[in-house]
């Protein structure tokens, strides 16, 4: 019953990916990779002639590592605090309360790379209504080339991020706070506790499980970026993330050695994260188990 | 009183952020010659030569078809793989079933970068390069491990009685799937089926890799590719027109099955 799922996901998942990690061991070219020779670690780092060479020895690459985990770090943050405070707004009751939800999800519902191309337009520097805007309203003097400063264009892809993604954060809490009980805040409110103080004291702990999970799942999602930074700054390196590296050497400098090279890196350096955070996690459930 | 006109703020703000974007995408696309590069949020004089030049300056209808085809036909096979292994992995207990469960997802967290020189490889020696099968089949990595995953959580939560009477009525397995569980299971199936389809839908690496031509482009690598007379004199007007064409649908079919995404969601994250 399992045999045809599995047998698939063995085609489609492990060989491809085992095939990935061979060739970064081999000068491979992908238009005829039939005839690869085993190079061993000279992808990865070979010096010849004092010189250095493979994807250890780019500083691009590591400007690259740089790069995903300030976006990563930034774009999970604030997609967290901002995901509970829309959650928190979208849980009051009020006129018009399931239009507004439905709403939230547009952001969500609209596919990476129109919303990219959306952003991209809103942020030209000449016609961009974001530079209009914020010349009407005296905040700049000139108009600021958002997709093309190094600073700016991740501050740009941060926040399309988060823009993107915040919705679908709000809707995990959401879900996680219709599930508590409603006499905990009846008998808080009769207290006369204030809010701000229910909210650390009672509400965050309860949705923190719920919370943790989303932010596990945005997190992994995070450090694999590629279509949103690929379509609005493309392969400039400011921006430049890991996975966008590597294709960059795969597919542009027809380079299926290195470019194999750097996406096992990638996958690596994920495997690492998920590892640590569901060490992190089980540590901290023995903690508070009992 | 300041108190709820605050609130009343924060939710006029929270919706405009939210379809404000897409909104100014269809003003946009309304718009054409030096309109367009006059930033207002009404078009002066509407037009819809932007939509007739997506269809007309290049393949875009079969680009849609593509991407129908290919998402449509990801969600019947994801979803007929899942549900059997789901049967078996959430009512047949064997050894090592917490590990092949784990195992699955964790190919839901595969960069797909990682497998991109693989998979590419995989295509070619098919002879499927830049067919739309052979992006179908790439695409089976990324909806199998959560269809599977997600089916699973809802068939643990039908009650076992149901199968059990079948059992005594002596029906194998196939039957049980076919005659107990699809019928309390097609809440989870449209959810789930729902979601492949958006992934299958808005995926874009795979496309642009292992197609080439623009008779075989999915939609968001047609968008992402249309491009002017020259690198820095990109249609806006086209580019928008054909972005609200791939959108409108997606957002109308998302808050269409609102209750069903969002119940698929929490059972693949929250009870996970």
């Amino acid at each position: 019953m399992i045999a045809p799922m599995a047998l698939v996901l063995l085609c489609v998942a492990a060989w491809p990916l085992g095939r990935t990690i061979w060739l970064g061991f081999t000068d491979a070219s992908l238009a005829g990779a039939g005839d690869a020779a085993f190079i061993g670690w000279e992808n990865y780092y070979a010096v010849f002639g004092g010189q250095a060479f493979g994807v250890l020895a780019d500083p691009q690459w590591w400007r690259s590592v740089g790069n995903t985990l300030v976006f990563t770090v930034a774009s999970v943050s604030l997609e967290t605090v901002l995901g509970v405070l829309v959650a928190l707004v979208l849980h009051q009751r009020f006129p018009g309360r399931a239009w507004v939800r439905a709403a939230v999800l547009v952001p969500w519902a609209i596919p990476t790379v129109v919303s990219a191309k959306m952003w991209a337009w809103m942020l030209n520097d000449q016609f961009g209504v974001v530079n209009a805007a914020l010349e009407g309203m005296g905040l700049i003097d000139a108009p600021l080339a958002w997709t093309a400063d190094p600073l700016l264009s991740m501050v740009a892809v941060i926040g399309v991020d988060v823009w993107k993604t915040t919705p679908f954060m709000a809707l995990l809490v959401l879900a996680a706070l219709e599930m508590l009980p409603r006499d905990i805040y009846e008998a808080a409110r009769v207290d006369g506790i204030h809010p701000v103080r229910v909210f650390f004291r009672v509400t965050l702990p309860l949705i923190r499980p719920a919370l943790v999970v989303a932010i596990v799942f945005r997190t992994l999602d995070a450090l694999r970026v590629f279509d949103l930074v690929y379509v609005l700054t493309a392969n400039s390196p400011a921006t430049m993330t890991m996975s966008v590296y590597a294709r960059r050497e795969l597919i542009d400098f027809q380079s299926a050695g290195t470019g194999s090279a750097a996406a096992t890196l990638v996958f690596l350096i994920i495997a690492l994260a998920a590892a640590l955070i569901l060490t992190a996690g089980r540590l901290r459930g023995r903690e508070a188990g009992p | 009183m300041i108190a709820r006109i605050a609130f009343a703020l924060a939710v006029v703000l929270i919706v405009a952020v939210s379809i404000g974007p897409l909104g100014y995408a269809v003003v946009t696309s309304l718009e054409t010659g030096s309109a367009l590069f006059t930033p207002g949020l009404w078009p002066d004089a509407p037009t819809v030569a932007n939509y007739a030049a997506v269809f007309a300056e290049q393949p875009f209808a079969r680009n849609i078809l593509n991407s129908i085809l290919v998402a449509g036909g990801v969600v019947v096979l994801s979803l007929a793989l899942a549900v059997t292994a789901a049967y078996a992995l959430a009512r047949v207990e064997f050894r090592g079933r917490g590990l092949l469960l784990g195992t699955v997802l964790s190919v839901s967290m595969f960069p797909q970068v990682a497998v991109l020189s693989g998979m590419f490889l995989l295509i070619r020696s098919l002879g499927l390069y830049n067919s739309l099968p052979g992006l179908g089949l790439s695409y089976l990595m990324l909806t199998l491990p959560f269809t599977v995953w997600m089916l699973t959580t809802f068939v643990r939560q039908i009650p076992k009685d149901l199968e059990e009477a079948a059992i005594m009525d002596g029906a194998g397995p196939l039957t049980i799937i076919g005659r107990v569980f699809l019928p309390v299971l097609w809440p989870a199936l449209v959810s789930t089926g729902l979601l492949a389809f958006i992934v299958a839908w808005n995926e874009f690496l795979f496309a642009l890799t292992f197609t080439l031509t623009a008779e075989t482009r999915t939609v968001p690598v047609a968008i992402a590719l249309i491009s002017g007379a020259s690198a820095h004199e990109l249609p806006w007007g086209r580019i928008m027109a054909a972005s609200v064409i791939v959108t409108v649908p997606m957002v109308v079919l998302v808050l269409v099955f609102q209750r069903w995404i969002v119940s698929g969601l929490t059972a693949g994250a929250v009870k996970g």
